[in-house]
Formats: C-alpha cells, structure tokens, sequence
C-alpha cells in the first residue's frame, strides 16, 4: 500500500491553474523532493496533500491512519507572542516533556527547549520544527523548503539529517526543495513539477531530460556536482561543529 | 450596590476589561490591530442606525460590527491591499453613522456617549449586556484556546493538525464583534482598540507565556479601570479616556523598568 496517492490533481486560483493533472505516489521510506522553478505549484502540492487546500479535481488518498509530521516553511510568531519551545511543542497532540526531549536530541538541539521561540536563531528553528514533526512517529514527513534561510552548509547539514532520520526511523519523506544539487543528491526520487508533472524518475534521470534542463539550464556544475567542499569542518548556525561532507557526497 | 452609579460604572468596566484583554493578545499576536479598529468604527453606523429605528445600541453595533468583520474576512484584495480596503470601510461606516445621526429626530443625541463612552451612565441593563457578553466571549477564547493559538502561528500546521485555520478566525471574528459591542457604552467606539492593544502590550514585558501574558493583560486592564475611574472622579476627567491613559502610565512603566532590568543585567 502506498502512503498517497494523488490521482489527476487540478487546483485553481481564479483563473490560474496552479495544478494541472497532477499525479502523485509515494511509499514508505521513500524521500521524494519536488523541484520547479517559482510559482510552480509546488507549495500548492503540499498543501493539498496537507489539506489546506482542496483540489477542484482529482482524488488524494491516504493511507488510513498514516501518521504525518508536517513541518512548514517558516512560523508566525510576533514578538510580543511569549512561548518556550517546550510549549509549542506540545501545542498539539499529547505529548510529555520527555518526548519532546528526546524529539530536541534527535535533531542536535537538547538545548533551547527551555528557550523562548522568539529568541531562536534560523536554525534552531528549523530543528524545532522538524522536531515537532518528529513527536507523533510520523509514517511520512512533509517539509515545505525546509531550508529556506539556511546558508549552503546548514543546508546540507539538514539534508544530511533528514537522511539519517528516515534511514533511524524508516520514515518517508516528502519535500519541496529549492537548492538544487543538495537537496536531489539526497532523493531516491524527484519529481520536477511546473503546473504539471514535467519529468519524474531518479536524480540522474531527471538531471538529464531536456525538461529539466530547459527548466534549470545544464550548467557545468549540473545536478550531480554535489556539494563538495574541502574544508575538513564547518559551522552552522549554533557554531557547533558539524561534518558537512560527509553526508552529502554519494 | 447596583443604585450606585460609580459602582455600575466600576463593574461595567471590569466586565470590559476581562474580555478586551485576552482577545487583545490575539489581536496582538495576529496583527490584527487596524482590523479591530475598523470594526469598532463600523460599529458606529450600527449606533446611528439603532437610534433610527429607535432599538437599543448595543444591537445595531452587534450586527455592523459583525458585518465589517465578516466582510474584511471574507475580501480577498484583487485590486487594493487588505489595509487599503479596511481604511475604506472603516471609515465611512464612522462617517455614515455620524451623517446618520443628524436626521435622528426627537432628542438631542450626545455623540461623544459614543465616540468616546459614557460609563457613569451604564444602567442595570446595559450592565447585564456587557456581563452576558464578557461571559460569552471569554467561554469562547477559553474552550478554543489551543487551535486559536496554532492558527495565529502557522496557518498550515494547523490544517495539518487536523484544525481549520478559516473557523478559528471566524470564531476570533466573532469575539471581536460581541466585545466592540459590548464595550461601547463604556469606552466608545474611538478607543475600544486602547483597551485591546494597550494592556496587553503592556504585559508582555511581564509573560514568559501566553496564558500568563493574557492574565497580566487582564489585571492591567481592570487596574487601569479602577484608578482610571478613581482619577476621573476626583478630577473631573472624562472616564473613558483617563481609563486609556492609566493603561498608557502602566505600558510606559512597565516597558521603563524592564529596559533597566536589561541594562543592570
């Protein structure tokens, strides 16, 4: 049984169609990104997938009772609005302490629970959320740009992470990804989405259509030129040491 | 006890204050501030318009408050941004209600009562209203206290949680329409947004959580009302705005000493 499947998705905005007959599986323990230049649908995808948008046709069907974490490009929160970490944590489902705890070390960031959000830094954001997401075991995650203001090696520190989560707990993954090189390296699959399905298949095999090509261009540091630094160590956002080639280079 | 104006005046404040200071964090949170402005000023149409036909006030601002509220939820802005659109409305519904009321016959009728409230005038039953409302909307905050907070922080972790960010708004909608409605014959249509936004910016010096920030909001604003009431008695300042400025003396102090605690730490 698969985890989704999307059937013959259309969504439209007026008179915009943001989705034109999209269609769409993923099974367990797969990590599906979807590329596509702005304005692509991608977010749209999500959306529907998440349920904050309903399709005006097509058909989503979910696993009954899959368990998903979602976690979202950015948060809301202005600041006057005081909430610890630990609190928005646990803001939905029925959590203790100690699941967040653990949910905090899984991701590398024990240390700001007792942290307000606000004070939180682009990074330690992102693995709040991921966190979060992590707290009900989730069969399938969904992340929306995850790193969408991170620099090039948070990011790739974060793929590498999202990586050894589905490898620990077997989860599938589902992302929308914006850098790239990184973020395909990373996919078993990719799906590269402009209103429509326009290529679909492993990186290597989308890399080299000439859809995605006409989409990104070929550039001399294509697809497959992973993010590959020499440095021996980088520092992300915490300044704590992280090993960055070693998770991304294939 | 209720014979006494002062004392009516006292309690009608305090029924004031407890609701306008929880729903003020969410207005806060949200940034929604000129969005309860615009309907208090839509309220005023709702005033001159109950006049006009002669029922109570607290009716006609009932439904206009409600309406300007349902509206600029419900308006997508194609061709002006949603605060274009709000300054349009909001503001000729309060022009509309102020042309309205000149053509009211029969009494002279004092618009500063609802420009600005009139709480020394508040009856039995305009006590009773203000209570049931308080009451109505505090239930409301509370029972949807959790999905309200997750729709302010992120619209799209609250669908995936199974909560509709579109009914929580509707639900904050509706709050916002009851405490206007309520509140004008207290504070007046000017300055319902004072007693949303001010005590609760005042506590967020103080909170470390929500729950707490809206409990601080709530002693803030029911203590401006007492020395507000307290001051105005004694020097014969009008109540409505002298309650606003000792929410103001409570910001500034608040935002005063929490700057020096940084600066000393």
């Amino acid at each position: 049984m698969q985890l989704i499947e999307a059937k013959n998705l259309f969504v439209k905005y007026g008179s915009f169609n943001a989705l034109s007959d999209v269609s769409f599986e993923i099974a367990s323990k797969e990590i599906v990104t979807i590329v596509g230049p702005n304005g692509s649908g991608k977010t749209s995808f999500i959306r529907a997938i998440i349920g904050a948008v309903t399709p005006n046709s097509g058909t989503i069907k979910l696993k009954p009772g899959i368990r998903f974490g979602y976690v979202p490009q950015r948060l809301n929160i202005d600041p006057t609005l005081p909430i610890s970490v630990e609190r928005f944590m646990r803001l939905t489902g029925n959590y203790k302490k100690d699941a967040c705890h653990q949910a905090l070390l899984r991701v590398n960031a024990p240390e700001v629970m007792a942290k307000q959000m606000s004070e939180l830094s682009g990074g330690q954001l992102q693995r709040v959320l991921l966190a979060k997401a992590l707290l009900g075991s989730p069969e399938l995650l969904i992340l929306d740009e995850p790193t969408q203001g991170l620099d090039q090696p948070g990011a790739a520190a974060f793929y590498k992470q999202i990586e050894k989560l589905r490898n620990e707990t077997g989860c599938a993954i589902l992302m929308v990804g914006h850098d790239l090189h990184v973020v395909m390296s990373a996919s078993d699959r990719v799906i590269c989405l402009n209103g429509h399905v326009c290529c679909s298949g492993t990186p290597q095999a989308v890399a080299a259509t000439p859809e995605y090509q006409k989409l990104f261009g070929n550039g001399a540091d294509g697809v497959l030129a992973l993010y590959r630094h020499n440095h021996d160590h980088d520092h992300d956002h915490n300044h704590d040491c992280i090993d960055v080639s070693a998770g991304v280079s294939v | 006890m209720l014979d006494d104006f002062m004392m009516r005046a006292l309690l009608a404040g305090l029924g004031v204050a407890l609701v306008s200071a929880p729903l003020g964090c969410f207005v806060v949170w949200r940034r929604m501030a000129y969005f309860g402005d615009a309907t208090a000023h839509a309220a005023m149409l709702g005033v001159a318009l109950s006049l006009a036909i002669d029922t109570d006030v607290f009716i006609g601002a009932l439904i206009l408050a409600s309406l300007m509220a349902w509206i600029t939820t419900s308006l997508s802005g194609r061709n002006y941004s949603m605060d274009t659109l709000l300054g349009v409305l909001s503001h000729s519904f309060l022009a509309m209600g102020l042309v309205i009321v000149t053509f009211v016959q029969g009494v002279r009728i004092d618009l500063m009562a609802y420009l600005f409230g009139d709480i020394l005038a508040v009856s039995k039953f305009d006590l009773s209203v203000i209570w049931i409302g308080a009451v109505a909307v505090l239930g409301l905050i509370s029972w949807r206290w959790k999905p309200l907070f997750l729709a302010t922080i992120n619209e799209d972790l609250s669908y995936a949680s199974g909560i509709n960010p579109k009914r929580e708004q509707l639900i904050l909608t509706v709050a916002l329409g009851v405490t206007v409605a309520v509140s004008i014959k207290v504070i007046g249509v000017l300055l319902i947004t004072a007693m949303l936004i001010i005590p609760t910016a005042a506590a967020r010096n103080l909170a470390r959580n929500p729950e707490m920030m809206a409990i601080v909001a709530c002693l803030i604003s029911c203590g401006s009302v007492y020395s507000g009431l307290e001051v105005s008695y004694a020097y014969d300042t009008p109540p409505g705005p002298t309650i606003v400025c000792m929410a103001l003396a409570a910001f500034l102090l608040l935002n005063i000493v929490s700057a020096l605690r940084k600066i000393s730490s």
